[in-house]
C-alpha cells in the first residue's frame, strides 16, 4: 500500500486531501467569494450572505445530513476493512466510511498528532501503544495473524518446504525488523535457528509479496492473510513454530473522534459475527 | 572609491520591486526553513552513537562507494553519448535525446520497476543473462550502481551535451584541417573545452546518486552492507525511531554539503 519512494499510499493521500477540504473548505470558499465580489455595494451583500451561509452550514453540518466515519487501518487490513466499511454503510444510512491504510507506525503517529479520525486499527500492540495518549477507549483485539512462507507458483527455484529456505538453498525476502512483520520474523527465525539471511529487507509486507509474485525471489515471509490475498500466484508453505509467534490486531476509538458513537459501533462490528466471518475468510485467526 | 560608486549606480536601477521581492523571499524561505528546522530538531548528541553503529557505517560507506562508481560509470558511458548527441548527425537523434531525458521526469519507483522488467531475473535482458552466465543482478551492490546510473546519467549527459554545444564545432573543424583524426580531436580539443560541463555533470550525477532511494529499494532491495544506502537506512529507521532518522539525515546532509563545497573550491574555481 505504500510505495518505496516514501510516499504515502494513494488511499491515504486521497484521504488527506479530502481531510484538508473538510477542514478548510468553508474558509476557502469564503475567501474566494470575498475576492470575487470585492467591488461594489451589491457585492458586499453577497459576501455577507456568503459568510452567514457558510457559518450556518458549518454550524449544523454533519448532524442531519451526512455523517462521516474516518478509520485509520494497517495496510494488511486493506481487503477486510474495505468489505466491512461497505457493510457498515449498508447498516447505517447516511453514513460514509472513509478508510486510510498505511503502516501501523505511521498511522499511530498521525493519530497522536491529532489527525481528525474516529477509529485506529493497527497490526500489533506496540504501534497501538505509541498512540495510547490519543485513545478514548481501551484497545480491543479483533484478530491475529501469523507468518507463512510464500513461493512463486512457477518459480525458477522449486521451493518444497521451509527447509529449502532455512538451509539457504532458496533465496528469500522478509520485512525490515522495524515493521511488525519483520520483528515477528526475527523472533521466529531465532526460535527456529535459521541462519540463512534474506537477500533483501523490504519496507512492508506488501513489498515482500510483490517480490515473490514477480518471481524476483525464491520465497518470502509474509502474513497468512497476504498469502490468501495473493491467490493462485503463490504457493503457501507453513513455517514450523509460527503459531507461537502471532501478532494481534487491536482497534480503539480516538480522543479526537467526531462520531464517537459510530466509532464504537464500528469496533463492535469487527467483533461481531459478520466481522468475524469476513476476517476469517481473509485468513486471520480470531481471538 | 567603492562607497562612491555604489550609490551612484543604485538610483539608475531603483529598488527591487515588491512584486519580485516578495515571491522571491517566499521561495527562499520555503527552501531554507525546512533545512533550518531539521538542524534545530536534530539530537546532535546522538551523532557519535550513530556513527559507531555498524549499520550506519555500512550504509555511509556503501553510499560513498556506489555514488563514486556511479560518477565513474556516467563519465565512461555518458561522455561518449553526449558527444554523439552533440556532434554526430544520425537518424533518430532527436528521439534519442528525448528518451535520454525521460528518467528526469520518471518517478524513481517507476525507474525501479522498469529496471526489474529489464534486468530482473525474469527480465528482458536479465533472463537470458541468467541462462547464459548464472548471474542475477538484483540484491547486489552492482544493482545499486546500475539503478543510480539510470537516474543520474541524464543529468550528466545533458550537462556535457550542453557544454559541447556551447563550445561549438569551430575548434573541431580547425583541428581536422590541421590533420587530426576524429579521436585525437575528441581527446585533445573537444573534451578539454567541455571540462567545466563535465565537472558540473559529475557533481549533479553524484548528488543525484547520493540521494537516490526509490529506484534502489525497488530494484536492488535493502540489505545492510550490500544494498542498504543511507537514504534506505533513513527510511527504514524512520519507521521505528524518527529522532534517529533525523540524525542520520543530518549526517547525510553534512557529508554532501561538505563534499559539494570542497568540489566547488577545487574544481569549479568559484567561491
Amino acid at each position: 500500500m505504500r510505495s518505496p519512494d516514501g510516499v504515502v499510499s494513494t488511499p491515504a493521500r486521497r484521504w488527506r486531501s479530502s481531510l484538508l477540504d473538510h477542514h478548510q473548505g468553508p474558509a476557502r470558499r469564503w475567501r474566494s467569494s470575498l475576492l470575487d465580489h470585492h467591488q461594489g455595494p451589491a457585492h458586499r451583500v453577497v459576501v455577507a450572505l456568503a459568510i452567514v451561509g457558510t457559518l450556518a452550514l458549518s454550524g449544523c453540518g454533519g448532524e442531519d445530513d451526512e455523517q462521516t466515519l474516518t478509520v485509520l487501518a494497517a495496510a494488511s487490513l486493506t481487503e477486510t476493512f474495505t468489505a466491512l466499511a461497505e457493510e457498515f454503510e449498508a447498516e447505517h444510512t447516511g453514513v460514509t466510511v472513509r478508510l486510510a491504510f498505511d503502516s501501523s507506525a505511521t498511522l499511530a503517529q498521525q493519530a497522536l498528532e491529532g489527525a481528525p479520525a474516529d477509529v485506529l486499527a493497527t497490526a500489533d500492540e506496540r504501534t497501538m501503544d505509541l498512540a495510547r495518549e490519543a485513545l478514548a477507549t481501551e484497545p480491543r483485539t479483533f484478530a491475529s495473524n501469523s507468518l507463512v512462507l510464500v513461493a512463486p507458483t512457477d518459480g525458477r527455484t522449486e521451493v518444497d518446504g521451509f527447509d529449502d529456505v532455512a538451509s539457504g538453498r532458496a533465496s528469500y525476502v522478509a520485512c525490515v525488523p522495524t515493521a511488525p512483520c519483520g520483528a515477528l520474523w526475527v523472533a521466529l527465525a531465532a526460535d527456529q535457528q535459521v541462519d540463512a539471511q534474506p537477500v533483501s529487507l523490504e519496507v512492508d509486507v506488501k513489498a515482500v509479496l510483490a517480490k515473490v509474485v514477480a518471481d524476483e525471489a525464491d520465497a518470502g515471509v509474509v502474513y497468512a492473510t497476504d498469502a490468501v490475498s495473493a491467490g493462485p500466484a503463490v504457493a503457501t508453505l507453513a513455517i514450523p513454530g509460527a503459531d507461537a509467534f502471532t501478532t494481534t490486531y487491536p482497534a480503539a476509538v480516538l480522543d479526537q473522534a467526531r462520531e464517537p458513537g459510530l466509532a464504537e459501533e464500528f469496533v463492535e462490528l469487527l467483533l461481531s459475527e459478520i466481522g468475524r466471518d469476513v476476517l476469517d475468510a481473509a485468513g486471520f485467526a480470531l481471538p | 572609491m567603492t562607497s562612491a560608486s555604489t550609490p551612484s549606480r543604485a538610483p539608475s536601477l531603483g529598488r527591487p520591486p515588491l512584486l519580485l521581492l516578495l515571491p522571491g523571499s517566499l521561495g527562499a524561505a520555503l527552501l531554507v526553513v525546512p533545512l533550518v528546522a531539521l538542524v534545530l530538531d536534530t539530537p546532535w548528541s546522538d551523532l557519535g552513537t550513530q556513527l559507531a553503529d555498524p549499520a550506519v557505517r555500512d550504509a555511509l560507506w556503501l553510499s560513498a562507494l556506489t555514488s563514486a562508481l556511479t560518477v565513474g560509470l556516467c563519465v565512461l558511458l555518458g561522455t561518449p553519448l553526449a558527444w554523439l548527441l552533440a556532434r554526430v548527425e544520425f537518424p533518430g537523434r532527436r528521439l534519442l535525446r528525448g528518451l535520454v531525458a525521460v528518467p528526469l521526469v520518471l518517478p524513481p519507483v517507476v525507474a525501479g520497476v522498469a529496471l526489474v522488467a529489464a534486468l530482473g531475473r525474469n527480465g528482458l535482458v536479465g533472463a537470458p543473462l541468467l541462462a547464459a552466465t548464472g548471474w542475477t543482478i538484483p540484491y547486489t551492490t552492482a544493482a545499486v550502481v546500475l539503478a543510480h546510473t539510470f537516474v543520474s546519467l541524464p543529468f550528466f549527459v545533458l550537462s556535457v551535451e550542453g557544454a559541447l554545444r556551447t563550445a561549438g564545432e569551430r575548434f573541431d573543424v580547425v583541428a581536422a584541417t590541421l590533420g587530426a583524426d576524429r579521436w585525437t580531436t575528441f581527446r585533445r580539443v573537444t573534451l578539454p573545452s567541455a571540462l567545466p560541463g563535465l565537472a558540473a555533470g559529475c557533481v549533479l550525477a553524484w548528488a543525484r546518486s547520493l540521494g537516490e532511494f526509490g529506484a534502489t529499494i525497488t530494484f536492488a532491495g535493502n540489505f545492510p552492507g550490500t544494498t542498504q544506502t543511507m537514504p534506505s537506512l533513513i527510511y527504514t529507521t524512520l519507521q521505528a525511531d524518527p529522532a534517529a532518522a533525523r540524525t542520520l539525515s543530518m549526517l547525510l546532509l553534512v557529508v554532501s554539503i561538505g563534499v559539494l563545497v570542497g568540489l566547488r573550491r577545487r574544481w569549479l574555481g568559484t567561491p
